[in-house]
């Protein structure tokens, strides 16, 4: 099944799961992504055949002289399976979109997977970066150089008017997209998330599910990205985010106190219950295991329950997706062979795990 | 589960199978299609059969398949459609203005043309505040750019008359 290479990194759980850095109880990861396109290409929808080669070819050849990308592997999706494309999205190395695209297209991430390229997505060139924690301006200042290197060897389509040149109006000017991941259970418990979400759409940033546009928000984890990419520059579109997410997280703080405290008991039954559930069933589907998870790791940042540490959890969020699990079992599994195997290993990881 | 429709939470109990057909078919919050159509500006764009038709000269594509796709055809769209797209692309990002990073590698003359507007753009704000001082010194900086770019376009003009005498 697929390229070896995917076999060893599911040991770990990538560099956005490790469950570090700053405000990591509420902010799983920070990502920017900047969409690139090339001079005298068309844009990849209506590009075919051999210029899609020639393309890839010209993006792995600036890649091999990238410091940043020293370390890094780089694959074209013919190498692929249907289970390593779904495997690279649920790591969150490629979108959704990308691992569609049946036509000649490429990625390139580094082996500690906080640096990803999708070569011919929507755009020519997309390159991602992801930390765990809330840490834009460290992320920015890393994809700034590696975009500037990039682009030492590579013919960006840019116009002084309208800036980098992009596929859709939509990501034009500075083609970047800003956004986090935040936990924010105790704001849907207490049914505050809605005025969080109209709140952003005034704002004109959106909110998002765990893997991008148009999934839900399983689990309590929402994605909130700016939408807006010309007329601010990158530290200014990157700024007004940063003082979002920081309003956001001292509202959930505010919210998972006001629990802790009028409802102490309330809780504690809710989470135990929900480690109930999953340290003894048999068949349990990807998305109450993602609900239940929510809720154990509500418990955790509340000190409620002991024997695990955050990025245990984290882990188990990846590897109880589908496709880690089918890359687990060295074989494709059906959705109710997935659900028993979920099981098992929901129960395996949490035997130790208890209430405080 | 939970999804967000039109920045609204909405609670849905689905089963596994649903939830999975619904993960993966699930259609963009917004097409961009629907987006523009229901533009005001881009009413008149695309009631004017020459501009909703205008064919790139580069890609052949034109406005009316950006509204349906999404997506332009090509880097040059954005010059050869430029009439058309400024009043879209205003609306979708309430600026037609870049302004941030831009890549070190481009030509003298694009260099020039970013200085000039980022120093046109401070101008104004110096005239707005009164201040004439700095304001002169913004305006003597565009001078000399707007006349180097004069010297080199009488070298490019000279040089291209000497192809052809050649």
């Amino acid at each position: 099944m697929g390229i070896g290479l995917l076999d060893n990194l599911i040991n770990a759980p990538g560099e956005w799961l490790r469950g570090e850095g700053p405000e990591s109880d509420i902010v799983i990861s920070s990502r920017i992504r900047l969409a690139r396109n090339f001079t005298g290409f068309f844009f990849s929808n209506i590009l075919e055949g051999a210029p899609r080669l020639e393309l890839i070819n010209m993006v792995r050849q600036s890649a091999e002289k990238t410091p940043l990308l020293k370390t890094s592997e780089f694959f074209q999706n013919d190498k692929l399976t249907a289970i390593d494309n779904e495997f690279l999205v649920e790591r969150h190395l490629i979108s959704r979109e990308h691992a569609r695209e049946k036509r000649e297209r490429a990625i390139c991430f580094t082996t500690n997977e906080m640096i990803s390229l999708m070569i011919l997505e929507e755009d020519h060139l997309r390159i991602q970066i992801i930390q765990s924690g809330f840490k834009f301006k460290e992320v920015w200042e890393m994809i700034d150089k590696l975009d500037s290197e990039l682009e030492k060897n590579l013919p960006y389509a840019f116009h002084p008017e309208f800036g980098y040149l992009t596929a859709c109006p939509t990501n034009v000017g500075t083609g970047i997209r800003v956004s986090s991941m935040l936990h924010l259970p105790a704001l849907v418990m207490t049914k505050q998330l809605n005025k969080v979400l109209q709140a952003l759409q005034k704002m004109n940033l959106a909110a998002r599910g765990m893997y991008g546009e148009g999934t839900q928000a399983t689990g309590n984890f929402f994605q909130i990205s700016n939408q807006i990419t010309l007329g601010q520059d990158e530290p200014d579109i990157i700024d007004g985010l940063d003082k979002v997410i920081k309003q956001i997280i001292g509202h959930e703080r505010d919210a998972r106190h006001a629990l802790f405290q009028s409802r102490k008991m309330r809780l504690q039954d809710q989470i135990g219950r929900a480690l109930g559930v999953l340290k003894n069933s048999y068949i349990i589907s990807s998305t109450e295991t993602m609900t239940l998870l929510s809720m154990a790791r509500l418990g955790l940042d509340l000190m409620l329950i002991r024997g695990m540490n955050t990025k245990m959890l984290n882990e188990l969020f990846l590897l109880s997706q589908p496709s880690h699990l089918q890359r687990l079992a060295k074989k494709s599994l059906s959705a109710k062979d997935r659900d028993i195997r979920r099981a098992q290993l929901v129960r395996e990881r949490l035997k130790s795990v208890e209430l405080v | 589960m939970t999804e967000i429709v039109n920045g609204k939470a909405i609670e849905l109990h689905l089963c596994e199978a649903c939830a999975q057909e619904k993960g993966t078919e699930l259609n963009p919050q917004f097409s961009f299609g629907d987006l523009l159509a229901g533009l005001a500006d881009f009413t008149p764009i695309m009631m004017n059969e020459t501009t909703r038709l205008e064919k790139c000269t580069t890609c052949g594509q034109s406005v009316a398949e950006l509204s349906k796709s999404g997506r332009l055809g090509c880097p040059d769209c954005y010059k050869n459609l430029q009439k058309s797209l400024v009043p879209i692309i205003k609306r979708v990002q309430r600026s037609a203005q870049h302004v941030g990073k831009r890549p070190q590698k481009i030509s003298a003359k694009l260099k020039r043309q970013v200085t000039v507007r980022e120093l046109e753009e401070k101008l104004k704000k110096f005239i707005e505040q009164e201040d004439y001082e700095k304001a002169a010194q913004v305006r003597d900086e565009i001078r000399k750019l707007a006349a180097e770019k004069l010297s080199s376009g009488v070298k490019e003009a000279k040089e291209l008359k000497d192809k052809e005498k050649k």
